[in-house]
């Protein structure tokens, strides 16, 4: 049996990268930075008891008074911990990732959708994406992009991409074939129902991997903080190597506390509206009296 | 009794020969390609053991030819994956024909460009669906104006051809609800106002009332049959269901296997099935609500003028063993019926004209009535069942044998032949 060396080529494959795409790595690298750096300065200029009643408010928007008693709680606690700059450290990279995962993922996802040869491309290299250990890629995006914050981004993308595609990918494929071909039969163009009827039917759905995609990425913070990536993951990491139970367990219980409330804000997204069209169908309510009564108003 | 009256069109049993046909299809085959269609695709694993005994692919539709007329109601049918659909599917190219040639208007719809065709499908060419297909976060409203939409009209224009499309379907209060608030009939009348709306001439249905409980069905039936007779569209419709397709259609093309067995008339087909296969669909189908008077009608062996000699009457009667007679008026209207008793009094008498032995034991439908309808007013009188046009002219009469006849169903000839 011939031994065959992967590794060697792939080695040498990041070095060439390394060697040749400085320049392009550097310029991601500093576009992230800017982006990371602007989050988190809009989360963290305000008092952070400012930004605990925006939470509050946000988690009120759903209409469920626990939810929004548990954020209340949930933040304080982080403040009082000592951890608010660090939880809005992370939560300004998982807001950063989750944009570039959704801005990558829904377009490729749509892409697959309508094209069974691209689907089969992608759905291998996603499997790929999810099922690679982390480490494997992490040590290259520290060689492509130095330490610190943006290999953990960039890791935290790969992870989280995949969800995005493959649920987009689902929900248009899973739109109800007789509206599709409705929309066809009435002389749509291919792109005006992608967009008036393939993507709102595929909402649910692409909100689902949207939801998806940001756990995904704040699973991967405590790994990230092992690359600089700071925030709680650097908490979490720091307890560990000093042994310090207590300090570790204050960063994952904030990690936690972050996660419930973007899943629970998030995954309401999911939902199919009813309460959307609802306004809208009392709104012309009125119209369609007087358009009874004066025909001639009604175009008006 | 008022009937529904159909729609009779002259050019209509005539094809598309007299008039321009608005559809004329020309060898339509579609094939499903090895690898072109999803199903190869799931059934790859069992496929594969066998595929040494069907290398051949199979035709969903195999050289099918036929021509629309305008303003006719055209009925595929069929059992299930006989190919309805996919005919129906290639009339605005949903599905592109593997070959053959289509016309529409006179148009070459194989080779048309991607841009006409979608105008194509905006203007000319609508469809209703199964299960309605209708855009479930657009309102009603919406909905019916939708190909006004894809078509940029404003919106002034498109609510006013809306409403007027729901009115036209009866939801005319409906227009601000989502469809999910409606029940399925009335899903189904959005999905009739939204073909209505765009003002194509041409509406495929591909079995649009299959979902639809009974009574909703026949509701529907009937309000397409009025909107068909009133706004005068061309529709080609798909159903598994003869006595829907027999009831509608002016014409039905069976299908079977992705082959044409048979075009005709419901008559037609009823009276002379094409094969085993057609005279199986036919034989549960309820021909007392099917056939109607006026197909059934003949004419009438003996008639008389109110100035006639009942003695030249009463010989004419005798000659054909007849026992009555319709009395006419110089316009074809029915004056009443003379029987053979009163001719022969009327006989001795000076200057008798049968007008004055006349009396009115008759009975008239029009030529639309079921024979479901005319069974209980055939027989009672001595002169057979009066069939009048909707001025009251006679145009033909229903002999109790005739009846019979229609009503039994089409083995007599194969008794025949072993008799
Ligand atoms: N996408 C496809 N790929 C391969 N074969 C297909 C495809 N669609 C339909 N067929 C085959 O074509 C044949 C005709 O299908 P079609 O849908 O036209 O039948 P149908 O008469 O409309 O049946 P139904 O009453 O069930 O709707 C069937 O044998 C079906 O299996
Ligand atoms: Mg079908």
């Amino acid at each position: 049996m011939p031994s065959i060396n992967v590794g060697a080529p792939v080695g040498a494959l990041v070095d060439w990268l390394t060697a040749n795409l400085g320049a392009l790595f550097h310029f991601i690298s500093t576009v992230m930075l800017a982006l990371l750096d602007a989050v988190l300065i809009v989360l963290t200029a305000p008092s952070p008891y400012v930004v605990i009643a925006i939470f509050v408010v946000l988690a009120l928007l759903e209409r469920k008074w626990g939810f929004g008693l548990f954020t209340l709680i949930a933040f304080l606690l982080i403040e009082a911990m000592g951890l608010w700059i660090e939880a809005m450290q992370t939560l300004a990279v998982v807001v950063v990732a989750t944009v570039f995962a959704v801005a990558i993922g829904i377009p490729v996802g749509i892409w697959a959708a309508r094209s069974r040869k691209v689907s089969s491309v992608v759905r291998p290299i996603l499997d790929f994406m999810q099922t690679l250990p982390v480490f494997v890629y992490l040590i290259p995006a520290v060689f492509f992009f130095g330490i610190g914050v943006v290999p953990g981004v960039i890791s935290t993308l790969v992870f989280a991409i995949p969800p995005a595609v493959r649920l987009t990918e689902l929900g248009i494929r899973n739109v109800d074939k007789e509206v599709v071909e409705a929309a066809i039969a009435f002389g749509a163009k291919p792109r005006q129902m992608l967009r008036e009827v393939q993507l709102p039917l595929a909402m649910p759905s692409i909100m689902a991997g949207v939801n998806q995609t940001l756990m995904l990425a704040l699973s991967m913070v405590v790994i990230a903080g092992l690359v600089g990536a700071g925030g709680l993951g650097a908490v979490v990491v720091r307890g560990i190597s000093t042994l310090d139970v207590g300090a570790g367990f204050e960063g994952g219980i904030a990690v936690v506390f972050l996660a419930i409330y973007l899943d629970r804000l998030t995954s309401a997204l999911a939902r199919p509206r009813r309460r959307r069209p609802k306004a809208r169908t009392q709104a012309p309510a009125p119209a369609t009296t007087t358009e009874t009564d004066q025909p001639a108003l009604a175009s008006s | 009794m008022t009937t529904q009256v159909r729609s009779v069109q002259p050019d209509v049993a005539a094809g598309a020969s007299a008039v321009e046909a608005a559809i004329k299809a020309t060898a339509l085959t579609k094939i499903y390609g090895p690898r072109g269609g999803s199903e190869s695709r799931h059934r790859g694993w069992r496929r594969a053991k066998d595929s040494g005994a069907d290398t051949k692919p199979k035709a969903a539709a195999d050289d099918v030819t036929f021509s629309v007329a305008p303003g006719e109601f055209f009925m595929i049918m069929g059992l299930s994956g006989s190919g309805k659909s996919t005919v129906l599917r290639m009339l605005n190219r949903l599905i592109e024909p593997s070959s053959g040639e289509l016309l529409i208007d006179g148009r070459n719809v194989a080779t048309m460009p991607d841009g006409e065709l979608r105008e194509l499908r905006n203007r000319k060419i609508n469809m209703v669906f199964q299960h309605f297909a209708l855009f479930p976060h657009r309102t009603v409203r919406e909905n019916a104006s939708y190909a006004l939409h894809v078509r940029n009209e404003s919106a002034a224009k498109r609510d006013e051809r809306a409403d007027w499309a729901l009115q036209t379907v009866g939801l005319g209060d409906w227009g601000d609800s989502l469809p999910g608030e409606l029940s399925g009939g009335m899903r189904q009348r959005v999905g009739l106002a939204r073909a209505l709306a765009s003002e194509a001439d041409i509406l495929l249905m591909d079995e649009p009332f299959s979902a639809l409980d009974p009574l909703i069905r026949r509701d529907m039936q009937d309000l397409l049959m009025e909107l068909q007779r009133d706004l005068n569209r061309t529709v080609v419709f798909v159903t598994h269901d003869l006595n829907e397709a027999m009831r509608m259609g002016d014409r039905i093309m069976i299908m079977r296997d992705g082959k044409v067995v048979q075009l005709g008339t419901a008559q037609e087909i009823l009276n002379s099935p094409a094969d085993d296969y057609v005279t199986e669909f036919i034989s549960d189908v309820d021909r007392s609500r099917v056939l109607t008077a006026g197909t059934i009608m003949q004419e009438p062996l003996v008639t008389a003028t109110e100035r006639d000699d009942p003695q030249d009457v009463l010989r004419r009667l005798s000659n054909v063993e007849g026992v009555g007679a319709y009395v006419l008026d110089d316009e074809g209207h029915i004056a009443g019926i003379t029987r053979a008793d009163l001719l022969a009094a009327g006989v001795g008498r000076q200057r008798a004209t049968v007008g004055q032995l006349v009396t009115n034991e008759f009975k008239t439908v029009g030529a639309d009535a079921p024979l479901s309808d005319i069974c209980t007013l055939v027989g009672r009188n001595s002169v057979p069942l009066a069939v009048t046009d909707t001025d009251g002219r006679l145009v033909g009469v229903v002999p109790r044998a005739t009846l019979l006849n229609a009503l039994a169903t089409p083995h007599p000839r194969k008794d025949d032949g072993n008799a």
